[in-house]
């Protein structure tokens, strides 16, 4: 596998995206940070972290489990379902999805689902560390890391702590992964 | 010229066993010698045992009545199967044998099928309620010469020694299947650490052996040759020991599936391991066994069972019970107690139609005597696929034995044979 | 995993797995709209061979609330009256487009039938005296939601062990997840041979009141058939009721079960059934959140088994 993004690539990504939304937003008071489990979270947590530091106003990160609106359950392995925590209410808000990888868009049309069962926000943003094209779905990313083109047999690697001993992406082949 | 020659077995004579080759002529045995040769076929049984046919003392051929299950033509191909020259039928078809005419068209039935005596059994109770006596006499001079209420026991004392008494008078034999239904209830299996674990309603071993404990001491008081039938517990082992030392004229019997399994098996709620009596713990199967070798069991005697897919494929209790036997007895003798060539057909020839008092099977070989007998590989390994009866209710097609039975012969005709 | 049977052989990492994804249905149930997608288009079957409500609609209600369908079928009006047998109703039902059953049936063993007959998933909603496996979950999900893990904890099951489905269920997960069990009751209510259980007994309920963190009280059972095994329900009360004298003698933090339906008065008194510390309700409302768990994971795909 070879590495695409370094720790210090990862840092400088958390704080540009911090940046983009708060100019995109015009603040923080009526944004709503949703990670998704697994490595959507950790990403959430920093750029949450980064956006406290901007503003000067504490922001809190919440997480949104996409396993149990998923439309392929059938032929995936064991669907893992992760926390759901809303720390404000999704009514009016400017939910900004957080994810590390963005790919054919299925688990971002399944986080819309869930949002729209849990409330109605204002507006719906989203925010990935790495795009790596081959879209099966009409969506795309307010907010990228990296454009990273993959042909689809490769891997992508997404390694962040706490979940992971260091961060970092990397590629591989199929048999790498 | 000889009909047949048998080459090369152990051969279970008169005179002990003998490495002599057997001779059949029209119908009966011509010579036992060493190296004939003159025969239309000769068959070569190296390395094989050949004793008197098999006869079993407790098999179920559900003609009258339940012929859906098997009759006595598909039950007489099983037999013939399992090395038996003769059976006897047990009473508890519809309608009950417990009239002369019943157990005499029991017998025409066998005769017709050709392949092994079939000879009845009479209740000993009018339809079996255990209140009233059947009528013996009639089945007597129909030859009926061992009663039972099998599938149900004689529970009251004095309906059962008034039918001793009777029976004792004839000079036939009252055979029991001991079990107290009071204590049995609604029990589906062995009352022990696997009923416990399922939940299910358990028969404790104290069920049947108090049965047979008094029934003992009624025998004792009636004089009348009594048989234990499918013992199944260590106690009742020594019950029958104790019995036949202070000189009791008691038997009992033991099946083969008592003799492989215990209530492990039972764990899986596969109905074909749902039987009556129960199968019990390793005890008290090691206890059978042991029973067995030393002579306390005198016969192996199968309890065929046959039932249809349809009533067996249901939940554990509410199938009905039994198991088939006839074609895999000896296997399972030979492989579970590792009983010799005299131990074998003594207890699933000689004893067995002395206990159910049949002259003309039984008999070690000896020149002249009818050539009905059975060869058997001791050693074969084979795993049954099929099996002759209507039903399938076998847990043992699909599993590996060890021993087979692979020639049997009725009056010098040969009713079963394995292809070499 | 294929199917939901027993808890007998279910190991620890399986188990704590269902209860986490409990946890997170739990949090679904409380949503302005409490249903989630993620079975939609598959039809579930309630075979319930055995009268039963509770079990039977909680089921019902975790089925919908991820957007199954159901199908129930109920004794009485049912075809097996008109003689058909067992394997021949459940394969109709399975033909009309079934993808998983749930069943519950008065003979041991029914389910490992249903299971080697089909090939659908197969839940186990109680058969005979012998498993009822997601009664077992929520109530270990029930007692973790309050202390955390059940890893060292007394648990004293208190009743007609013997003929109760829901005590072994119970006895297997609950040691496999670390608990200590005790079972109270009569020498006649306590099965036959406890060899190789991970339990132990005792006829005196008294004795382990101050020691013990979760009181699980069985039903006097009326219903179930077999010999007259206790003297009255009079006497059963007085021995082993949970009373709100013994309540009084409980530690502050111990806790009552109960999987119900309550004889109040008899196993558990008028009012311990209503105190803060007798989790009743919790366990219903964790029915519903640990059958959508199970039900998930059977039909969610899962490569694990």
């Amino acid at each position: 596998m070879r590495q695409v993004m370094s720790s210090e690539d990862l840092g400088r990504v958390v704080r540009r995206i911090a940046h983009e939304i708060v100019e995109r937003n015009q603040g923080v008071a009526n944004v709503l940070i949703l990670g998704i489990p697994t490595r959507g979270r950790p990403f959430a947590d920093r750029v949450a972290e980064a956006l406290t530091d901007i503003e000067g106003e504490p922001v809190v990160a919440g997480s949104l489990d996409i396993g149990m609106y998923r439309d392929d359950l059938d032929t995936r392995p064991r669907t893992r379902i992760g926390p759901t925590d809303i720390p404000k209410p999704i009514d009016g808000a400017d939910v900004v999805l957080v994810d590390d990888v963005l790919f054919t868009g299925r688990t971002i049309r399944a986080a819309l689902d869930a949002l729209a069962d849990l409330g109605r926000p204002a507006t719906v943003q989203l925010a990935v560390i790495v795009d790596r094209g081959h879209r099966q779905l009409p969506v795309r990313a307010d907010f990228v890391g990296k454009n990273i083109p993959t042909s689809v047999t490769e891997h992508v690697s997404v390694r962040m702590q706490p979940i992971d001993d260091e961060d970092g992406v990397w590629i591989g082949s199929e048999s790498d992964a | 010229m000889h009909d047949l020659i048998l080459k090369g077995a152990s051969v279970s004579t008169v005179e002990g066993l003998r490495a002599v080759d057997v001779a059949i002529t029209d119908g009966a045995i011509a010579a036992l010698d060493e190296d004939l040769s003159a025969a239309e076929r000769i068959i070569d049984c190296t390395g094989q045992w050949i004793g008197p046919a098999f006869v079993d003392i407790h098999t179920h051929l559900r003609e009258p009545g339940h012929e859906w299950k098997e009759d006595i033509r598909s039950g007489s191909t099983a037999a013939a199967a399992g090395g038996f020259g003769a059976v006897v039928a047990m009473p508890n078809t519809e309608p009950p044998i417990d009239s002369g005419y019943l157990a005499r068209f029991v017998k025409e039935k066998g005769v017709e099928s050709g392949l092994v005596d079939v000879l009845a059994s009479g209740a000993i109770t009018m339809g079996r309620d255990g209140e009233t006596m059947s009528h013996i006499d009639d089945l007597w001079s129909a030859g009926v010469r061992m009663f039972t209420d099998d599938g149900d026991s004689v529970e009251n004392a004095a309906v059962l020694r008034a039918a001793m008494e009777y029976i004792e008078a004839l000079g036939g034999v009252v055979a029991q299947h001991a079990v107290d239904r009071s204590l049995s209830g609604s029990g589906f299996m062995h009352e022990g650490s696997v009923s416990s674990r399922l939940g299910m309603y358990g028969i404790p071993s104290e069920a049947d052996d108090v049965t047979i404990a008094r029934d003992l001491m009624l025998a004792e008081l009636t004089g009348v040759k009594y048989h234990v039938q499918h013992l199944s517990t260590r106690r009742g082992v020594e019950l029958v020991r104790a019995a036949k030392r202070s000189g009791l004229a008691v038997t009992a019997e033991v099946t083969p599936h008592h003799l492989a399994f215990d209530h492990e098996d039972v764990a899986s709620t596969d109905a074909n391991f749902k039987m009556m009596p129960p199968l019990r713990s390793s005890d008290d199967r090691d206890a059978l066994r042991e029973g067995l070798v030393d002579g306390t069991i005198d016969a192996v005697a199968t309890d065929h069972a046959p039932h249809a897919a349809l009533e067996k494929d249901v939940p554990f209790e509410q199938a009905p019970n039994g198991v088939l036997g006839l074609e895999w007895a000896a296997s399972v003798a030979i492989g579970s107690s590792g009983l010799d060539q005299s131990t074998l057909f003594d207890r699933m020839s000689v004893r067995p139609a002395a206990i159910a008092m049949i002259p003309t099977h039984g008999s070690l070989l000896a020149v002249g005597s009818s050539a009905t007998v059975t060869v058997v590989d001791p050693k074969e390994e084979w795993t049954p696929v099929t099996t002759a009866s209507k039903s399938r209710n076998a847990p043992y097609v699909g599993t590996a034995m060890v021993g087979r039975v692979r020639l049997t012969l009725k009056n010098g005709t040969i009713t079963h044979e394995v292809a070499p | 995993m294929n199917h939901l049977l027993t808890t007998e052989g279910l190991d620890r990492a399986s188990i704590e797995s269902l209860l986490d994804d409990a946890d997170e249905f739990a949090e679904v149930l409380t949503r302005p709209i409490p249903k989630v997608p993620a079975l939609r288009g598959k039809t579930i079957a309630m075979m319930f061979f055995e009268a039963s409500t509770r079990t039977r609609l909680s089921f019902e209600k975790a089925a919908k609330a991820l957007s199954a369908d159901t199908m129930s079928f109920s004794p009485g009006t049912s075809s097996l009256s008109k003689g058909e047998s067992l394997r021949d109703t459940v394969l109709t039902v399975r033909a009309m487009g079934v993808d998983l059953m749930v069943v519950r049936h008065k003979a041991t063993g029914a389910p490992w039938r249903l299971a080697e007959w089909l090939d659908i998933p197969i839940v186990n909603g109680g058969d005979g005296a012998h498993q009822h496996p997601t009664q077992a979950l929520l109530d270990c999900l029930t007692i973790r939601q309050r202390f955390g893990t059940l890893d060292g904890l007394h648990i004293a099951i208190v009743g007609d062990v013997k003929h109760s489905r829901v005590a072994r269920s119970d006895i297997y997960a609950m040691a496999t997840l670390g608990a200590d069990v005790t079972l109270v009751g009569p020498p006649t209510l306590l099965p036959v041979d406890l060899e190789g259980w991970p339990v132990k007994t005792t006829s005196d309920l008294d004795g382990v009141l101050s020691s013990v963190d979760v009181v699980y009280l069985l039903r006097v059972q009326t219903e179930r058939g077999g010999a007259s095994v206790f003297p009255s329900l009079a006497e059963y009360a007085t021995r082993f009721g949970m009373s709100s004298e013994r309540f009084a003698r409980l530690s502050d933090d111990a806790i009552v079960l109960h999987p119900g339906p309550m004889n109040r008065g008899v196993e558990i008194g008028y009012d311990v059934a209503d105190d803060e510390r007798a989790l009743i309700l919790n366990q219903v409302s964790n029915g519903v959140a640990t059958r959508m768990s199970v039900l998930f994971r059977l039909l969610g795909g899962d490569s694990d088994a």
